[in-house]
């Protein structure tokens, strides 16, 4: 481990951790927008569920590098192709969780929300959503970590965020930049874990001790 | 008032859930739908809510026909009390009770205070408004149910077997406190129930459906006990069918027989006299303001001279005028004398109550309508 190295990078390493959280947060948010009305659709009418979760289960599991391979032609080398493959390896546990969570809510709530009087849409939000949260908030968090976890490998066409430090550290046959990669991404999933316990901790008081999870 | 005019429920998979139900429920009575399951009951409810639609035939309340108006608003003007309780999991059971107010837009203000109020007309207690429905008993979140649909204080109330999943005991608990808040909002309720013995308990009038969604018969509980209209109807009241047509009906409805009734200070020669006209060999004791002290047999007052000195027994059946009649029964035939003494304010005596009287009653045709 050279110090030395690290203090000359400081800036550097910064900067390719900001494009890492910048990465992940991206492809959530672009993989959220796309899962979230899919997720609805197939709720609405069961008969989509299947096909949708065929795609997406089959875009899951295209490997990283021919994902990339395959979008070149279009998009090229850019920060655009790395972040739509992200998006992508998104998509499967988004939807999966965001039905799961709204099949979960009891018939009868469902029920009693629209006898007392509640239109289809705020019935939606206002008690379907609020009651899948913990479900659907369970799929962001694998969602969350494995899009770190991937954010390396985008660093083989030039937008690695802390994989660039990985790809550094190889050429030069020299471990610093190799631990300080490891460790601050291990760090990163850690941490984004923890914090989004702790918002479903504080967004659903009412699952403590009700076996939610 | 509610009516359903030869209304049908077909569903897509061809089953037939009610079948051409022509039927009203009057303002301020309870109706109770009672019958098999399977039979149609939860299907009627929801479909005066417009939950579910009818294939055939209009229901109207106060004359229109709902199908003309907003679902979601004609929801809200009728409280609803799902089956299987179906509280919110993710409110508090003040925001639980307050979700009809915040639909129809009443300010903070108003839902709290109303919010209040029904926390306490159902028997909850007030530290349980903050808890979620999972920290509650089932016992509680009946309560909650009924609170949450009598929210904005509806003229109308479906109730889908409301008491069902509590026990006996509590069940018996809320049916009682429910008559009694009911005698003082007179809302039309429907309720629903399959067990025979809370319709006869709860209902003004009873509509008794069998498989299909038939209607067998409609009428108040003293008429169906009285006069089943056919074999499914007597099959479905059970058993000891006059026994529950007693407790319909109570002491002070029945003329109590005066019976053979002397003072203290009556001589044993008058009291020996006074049986003797009543065909008994026991007299009936009060003092002089006639408060009951109980009964004498004419045989042990021998070498009496007053009726005072003899050894009077209480009576093991003494009823007062809000028993019911099969509460009296009960009392007489575990009674030496086999009548039962009534008794008003105060330890009055106001008479006896015979076999031949609960006789007499039970072979009236019946007149009781609900008042
Ligand atoms: N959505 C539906 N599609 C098809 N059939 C249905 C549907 N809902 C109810 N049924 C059928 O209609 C009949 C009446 O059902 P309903 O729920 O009204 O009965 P119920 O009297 O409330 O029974 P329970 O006492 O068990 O609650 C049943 O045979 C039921 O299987
Ligand atoms: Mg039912």
């Amino acid at each position: 481990m050279d110090w030395g190295w690290v203090q000359d990078h400081l800036d550097e390493i910064q900067s390719l951790f900001f494009q890492h959280a910048q990465f992940t947060l991206l492809a959530l948010v672009y993989g959220f927008a796309i899962a979230f009305p899919l997720a609805l659709a197939a709720t609405r009418w069961p008969r989509l569920y299947t096909p949708i979760l065929g795609l997406t289960g089959i875009l899951f599991t295209i490997p990283s590098i021919a994902l990339f391979m395959l979008m070149m032609p279009f998009t090229g080398p850019t920060a655009t192709t790395c972040l739509i493959a992200l998006t992508i390896y998104t998509l499967l546990v988004l939807v999966r969780n965001t039905v799961e969570g709204l099949r979960g809510v009891p018939r009868e709530v469902r029920e009693a929300a629209e006898a007392m009087g509640y239109r289809r849409f705020k019935q939606l939000f206002r008690v379907e959503l609020p009651i899948a949260l913990p479900v659907i908030i369970a799929g962001i968090r694998i969602a969350v970590v494995t899009t770190i976890g991937l954010v390396t490998i985008t660093a083989l066409i030039g937008f690695g965020g802390l994989g660039a430090l990985f790809i550094d550290g190889f050429r030069q046959a020299f471990g610093t930049p190799i631990i300080v990669g490891f460790t601050l991404s291990v760090l990163f999933a850690v941490v984004a874990d923890v914090a989004l316990v702790g918002a479903q901790r504080m967004l659903t008081p009412w699952a403590r001790g009700a076996g939610g999870r | 008032m509610i009516t359903f005019n030869s209304v049908s429920k077909r569903f897509a998979d061809g089953t037939t859930a009610v079948d051409s139900l022509s039927l009203e429920v009057p303002d301020g009575e309870i109706a109770v739908f009672v019958g098999p399951s399977g039979c149609g009951k939860t299907t009627t409810l929801r479909m005066v809510n417009r939950m579910i639609e009818p294939t055939d035939g209009v229901i109207e309340v106060d004359g229109k026909n709902i199908l003309k108006e907003d679902p979601a608003e004609l929801r809200r003007r009728i409280g609803y009390v799902i089956q299987q309780i179906g509280l919110f999991p993710h409110r508090t059971i003040r925001e639980n009770i307050g979700t009809v107010p915040g639909l129809v837009g009443w300010d903070k203000k108003r839902t709290q205070e109303r919010v209040d109020e029904l926390i306490e007309v159902v028997g909850l207690q007030e530290d349980s408004g903050d808890r979620y429905p999972h920290e509650l008993s089932g016992g509680q979140q009946q309560r909650v149910g009924v609170a949450r649909a009598l929210a904005v204080d509806p003229p109308i109330m479906l109730m889908d077997e409301p008491f069902g999943a509590v026990d006996p005991i509590v069940r018996t608990r809320l049916q009682e406190e429910f008559l009694r808040l009911q005698q003082e909002v007179q809302k039309t309720i429907v309720f629903v129930t399959h067990d025979i013995d809370e319709a006869i308990k709860m209902g003004d009038r009873i509509a008794l459906l069998s498989q299909g969604g038939h209607l067998e018969q409609y009428a108040t509980p003293e008429e169906m006990l009285a006069s089943p209209a056919n074999e499914f109807v007597a099959d479905f009241l059970g058993g000891e069918r006059g026994l529950k047509q007693l407790a319909l009906i109570s002491v002070s409805d029945v003329d109590a027989q005066s019976g053979p009734v002397v003072t203290l200070e009556d001589t044993r020669a008058h009291a020996s006299e006074v049986a003797g006209d009543a065909n008994t060999d026991w007299v009936v004791v009060v003092d002089d303001a006639r408060h009951l002290r109980g009964w004498v047999s004419i045989e042990e007052l021998n070498g009496q001279r007053n009726v005072g000195e003899g050894n009077i027994h209480a009576f093991s059946a003494e009823v007062k005028s809000g028993d019911s009649l099969r509460t009296a029964l009960n009392a007489m035939v575990t009674s030496r004398t086999g009548v039962a003494a009534r008794v008003g304010e105060g330890g009055i005596y106001e008479g006896i109550v015979t076999h031949r009287l609960i006789n007499e009653e039970l072979s009236k045709p019946a007149q009781h309508t609900p008042d």
